[in-house]
């Protein structure tokens, strides 16, 4: 508090003049701190508004057509997302079927006393720090040990059951069932941290009302805790969906980049944020264009993943 | 204070007809090195509703979970003596707590419904219990009766039990209870959290339920204990040396008797509100 | 054993046993905490298998010369990529003074003026927002705000381009560090009569420095090892960079660029420089986040 104490208005200093500059100051401060947060909103508007102007010649280009066109052609310039839109719904859809029951699995048992505080935190840790590991490090992981790993088992999935379109194509490494699989490791903190959160968060009444019912422990999770934590959990799924679809580096590493539609998984494709990362380095001012607006839908698409989830989320928290 | 002394019921009058459904050997409780509650030495007789009084932290609380195993939630509780069910020791080996909770329910301080339909609410015990589906509609409606709360809710079964008033929802719960027919109904403050009209309900729908359970009450309300038990246990903290506190029993007998003929000077001082 | 009637006249017996459960409640609570058990442990699998491999193969080209050398050209063996942990810094710093400033102001609105207001709530929900926008659209903002006007790609676009990613990092990290000072703190120091800033930048903010450092921290590891913002904004270099409007090489970029090219020395070096970011990123976040739980 000494600090404080030089601050009192010195001797020899009209106490009305030092108020008055102190005002100032503190008046300057305060709206400096509004600024700086109503900047935040700016900075979103600002993202969404200058990508949107900037995809403005390519829309007027292409319009909607380019949300049905299957050819990305910079000779003939003619552009479309189609196969970059479904490779990227179908990769986080393989992610999110992985990620959710395993997540919402491990949140639960890391909410729950299964474990010692001693093995939980650690655990805990580890998880979070998968979020951590940058995502050009899973990316060359990817390619030179995870896809030769995995080869065995997609050249199995194909000769067995090869008659389902879903594995009805030669096995290449690189395909959207890889990059599935990587993504719904690399959204498994997200959905574990936010579940585990908000599971966490339940007034103990409710879980000692179910056991005192004679519920068994896991009567009480499936029935009353994770129903009760609910809205957490749907949150966190949104998050992480949007970090699947927005997810680049391991897109544009192991999904191959190739520009086709085909139900089969083992088959190479590409999303949006893939094509963007891979098409941009040698991009003509058309292609440019095109790339932009392709940004412009992934923000699109992002954008109201993100929004619903906070929506979702705020509102669980403000029933608390 | 000496433990030896205690009187149980069975001792010292007519309840000795009663056959104990519950009854504590010598049960102590520590909370990590922390230990609430020594020696106590209690039954509890069959459809009689038995009051626990005593100051706040004496353990009453304490206690009534070890009816139930709830202290089995609490990492660190250590249950001492002997707690049994109809002659069954419901700390024993074998003993699985899902069962003993099953047959002894509870009620809490603060009303905790589920965050579900008012229906689901009562249908979530009777169903992880086994009771068929078909006979659903029928409990709910059966133990929506027997809590006093029927005429109140059923025109909107859907709706959230949370949306109900306070003293609605610790009738949902108490509901909700019943619906699985336990044998006890433990009650910890049942009451506390609710305005004196819905008190009064709850109080009516205790004596209406003596006839089918046996209800162990922890109440701070003195006049509570009077109008609904049978029996009164009066707990009390003391300090040991060094300053640690434990609760224990000092005397347990007939309402009447505890609160007109105490036998022991700090249960007089209690129950005349000259004390703590 | 005891045999008690049920209100509506059952017999029922005086089990207490595991075996009065239905066989299926007995057996499904086993499974069902084997099952969560195996997920959580086939969720740490991959960290620690990329960990090992990350180590495995990177540790052998690891040396002097990886901090100090150049990466070689096509062909050649020798080199480093001194250049691009360099670059990464510069980008870092660029970034960092732009994200730091901005993020601290609005964690402060929203923890010493704005608590509870419409404006906050707002703010944090555009805090979240901008926190779930794919890095890539940061990268592709900063290339037409920054590259297409001055001309070229440079490491201050790329330092835009992640000050993106940092910002909301920052601004929720702070928030909540500053949020951990004690009210009384406030309360005794506008009690002596200091004004609101005064309470905050005195007492306030240096008691959430902390905080704030291990903010700052965790946002630069995690700007640090982004790859996409960087593609078309600080693009890369082969050479020794420090001009700030120059294209700059950074560490993510470069091992981007070497996983995909059919070199074994490239190949080399991306493991190598695989292994410093990552070392760098874990060491960084695990050590705050023990700092931030020592705290707490
Ligand atoms: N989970 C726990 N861990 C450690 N100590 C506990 C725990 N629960 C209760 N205690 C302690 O045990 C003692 C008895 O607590 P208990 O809740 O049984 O008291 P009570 O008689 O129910 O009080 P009240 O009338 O306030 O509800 C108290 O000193 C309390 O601090
Ligand atoms: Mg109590």
């Amino acid at each position: 508090m000494s600090s404080l104490a030089e601050h009192s208005p010195r001797k020899g200093q009209s106490l009305e003049k030092q108020v008055d500059t102190v005002r100032v100051f503190d008046q300057s401060f305060y709206w400096l701190a509004v600024i700086g947060a109503i900047g935040i909103g700016g900075v979103l508007l600002w993202i969404a508004v200058q990508i949107g102007l900037s995809a403005l010649p390519a829309i007027q280009s292409y319009g909607v057509d380019f949300l049905t066109t299957t050819t990305w052609d910079p000779v003939r310039n003619i552009y479309g997302v189609l196969p970059q839109i479904y490779g990227t719904l179908i990769s986080a859809a393989i992610a999110l079927v992985i990620a959710i029951p395993v997540g919402i699995g491990v949140a639960v048992f890391l909410s729950e006393n299964f474990l010692p505080n001693a093995v939980r935190t650690p655990i805990a840790l580890a998880i979070e720090l998968i979020a951590a590991v940058p995502s050009v490090v899973i990316g060359l992981w990817g390619i030179y040990v995870l896809i030769p790993f995995l080869r065995p088992f997609y050249n199995f999935l194909y000769e067995n059951f090869g008659w389902i379109p879903l594995f009805s194509t030669p096995p290449r490494g690189n395909s959207l069932l890889t990059l599935g699989l990587v993504l719904s490791v690399m959204i498994l903190p997200t959905i574990i941290a936010i579940s585990r959160g908000s599971l966490i968060a339940l007034p103990r009444d409710l879980r000692q009302g179910a056991l005192a019912l004679g519920a068994t422990r896991w009567e009480t999770i499936l029935r009353v805790l994770i129903p009760a934590a609910f809205s957490g959990i749907v949150g966190s799924i949104m998050l992480a969906l949007g970090r699947a679809m927005g997810e680049t580096m391991v897109a544009a590493m192991l999904v191959g980049n190739s520009n086709q539609i085909t139900p089969s998984l083992l088959a190479p494709g590409a999303t949006i944020a893939s094509l963007i990362a891979s098409q941009f380095g040698e991009a003509g001012r058309e292609q440019v264009a095109a790339l932009l607006y392709a940004g412009l839908i992934l923000m699109i698409l992002t954008l109201i993943v993100n929004i619903l989830a906070e929506i979702i989320i705020q509102k669980f928290q403000n029933v608390e | 204070m000496n433990s030896d002394t205690i009187n149980t019921p069975n001792s010292t009058s007519s309840n000795t007809t009663q056959e104990a459904i519950l009854r504590a050997e010598n049960v102590s409780v520590t909370y990590g090195s922390f230990q609430a509650l020594r020696g106590v030495t209690l039954d509890i007789p069959k459809n009689q509703v038995v009051a626990f009084i005593g100051p706040s932290g004496c353990g009453k609380s304490t206690l009534i979970r070890c009816f139930n195993r709830l202290n089995d939630l609490i990492p660190g509780t250590k249950v001492g003596g002997k707690v049994t069910y109809q002659g069954v020791d419901i700390y024993g080996d074998k003993v699985d707590p899902v069962q003993v909770r099953r047959r002894i329910g509870m009620v809490f301080q603060k009303p905790n419904p589920f965050p579900k339909s008012i229906y689901d609410n009562i249908a979530f015990g009777a169903k992880i219990n086994g009771y068929k589906k078909s006979e659903m509609d029928e409990i709910v409606e059966r133990s929506l009766r027997q809590a006093a709360l029927w005429e109140e809710v059923k025109d909107k079964l859907k709706e959230s039990g949370l949306s109900l008033s306070g003293g609605q929802q610790q009738r949902l719960c108490i509901a909700r209870t019943v619906a699985i027919e336990p044998d006890v109904v433990l009650m910890d403050e049942p009451a506390s959290a609710l305005d004196p009209i819905s008190t009064r309900k709850v109080e009516e729908l205790i004596q209406e339920l003596k006839e089918n359970y046996t209800i162990v009450i922890v109440t701070h309300n003195m006049q509570q204990a009077t109008r609904v038990a049978d029996l009164t246990a009066f707990f009390n903290a003391e300090a040991e040396e060094g300053g640690k506190r434990f609760g224990y029993l000092v005397e347990y007998n007939k309402t009447e008797a505890i609160f007109n003929n105490p036998k022991e000077e700090y249960t007089r001082q209690y129950v005349s509100g000259r004390f703590g | 054993m005891a045999t008690t009637e049920d209100t509506i006249g059952r017999t029922k017996k005086i089990n207490l046993t595991r075996s009065a459960r239905t066989p299926f409640r007995s057996y499904f609570d086993f499974f069902m905490t084997f099952l969560t058990g195996a997920f959580t442990i086939l969720t740490i699998v991959p960290l620690v298998a990329l960990v090992w491999d990350v180590v495995r193969q990177g540790i052998d080209r690891l040396g002097i010369q990886s901090f100090t050398e150049l990466p070689p050209p096509p062909g050649l063996e020798e080199g480093g990529f001194g250049n691009a942990i360099l670059g990464t810094l510069i980008t870092l710093g660029i970034a960092a003074a732009i994200s730091v400033p901005f993020g601290v102001l609005a964690a402060i609105y929203l923890s010493e003026f704005g608590r509870g207001t419409r404006i906050a709530y707002g703010v944090k929900f555009a805090t979240n927002v901008l926190a779930g926008i794919p890095a890539i659209l940061a990268g592709l903002f900063a290339y037409t705000v920054v590259v297409l006007t001055t001309g070229g790609f440079s490491a201050f676009a790329g330092g835009v381009a992640l000050s993106v990613v940092m910002i909301p990092i920052v601004v929720r990290a702070t928030e909540e560090g500053l949020l951990l000072v004690p009210q009384e703190m406030r309360q005794a120091a506008v009690g002596v009569g200091a004004t609101n800033f005064q309470s905050i930048s005195r007492i306030v903010v240096p008691a959430a420095l902390p905080s704030i450092a291990t903010a700052v921290t965790l946002a630069l590891a995690r700007a640090g090892g982004e790859a996409a913002p960087l593609l078309f904004t600080a693009l890369n270099n082969n050479f020794w960079s420090t001009d700030i409007w120059q294209p700059i090489a950074t560490l993510p970029v470069l091992i981007y660029f070497y996983a995909i090219i059919p070199y074994e020395a490239q190949k080399e070096i991306a493991w190598a420089a695989a292994l410093v970011l990552l070392g760098i990123i874990l060491i960084v976040s695990i050590s705050s986040r023990l700092l931030a739980r020592q705290r707490l």
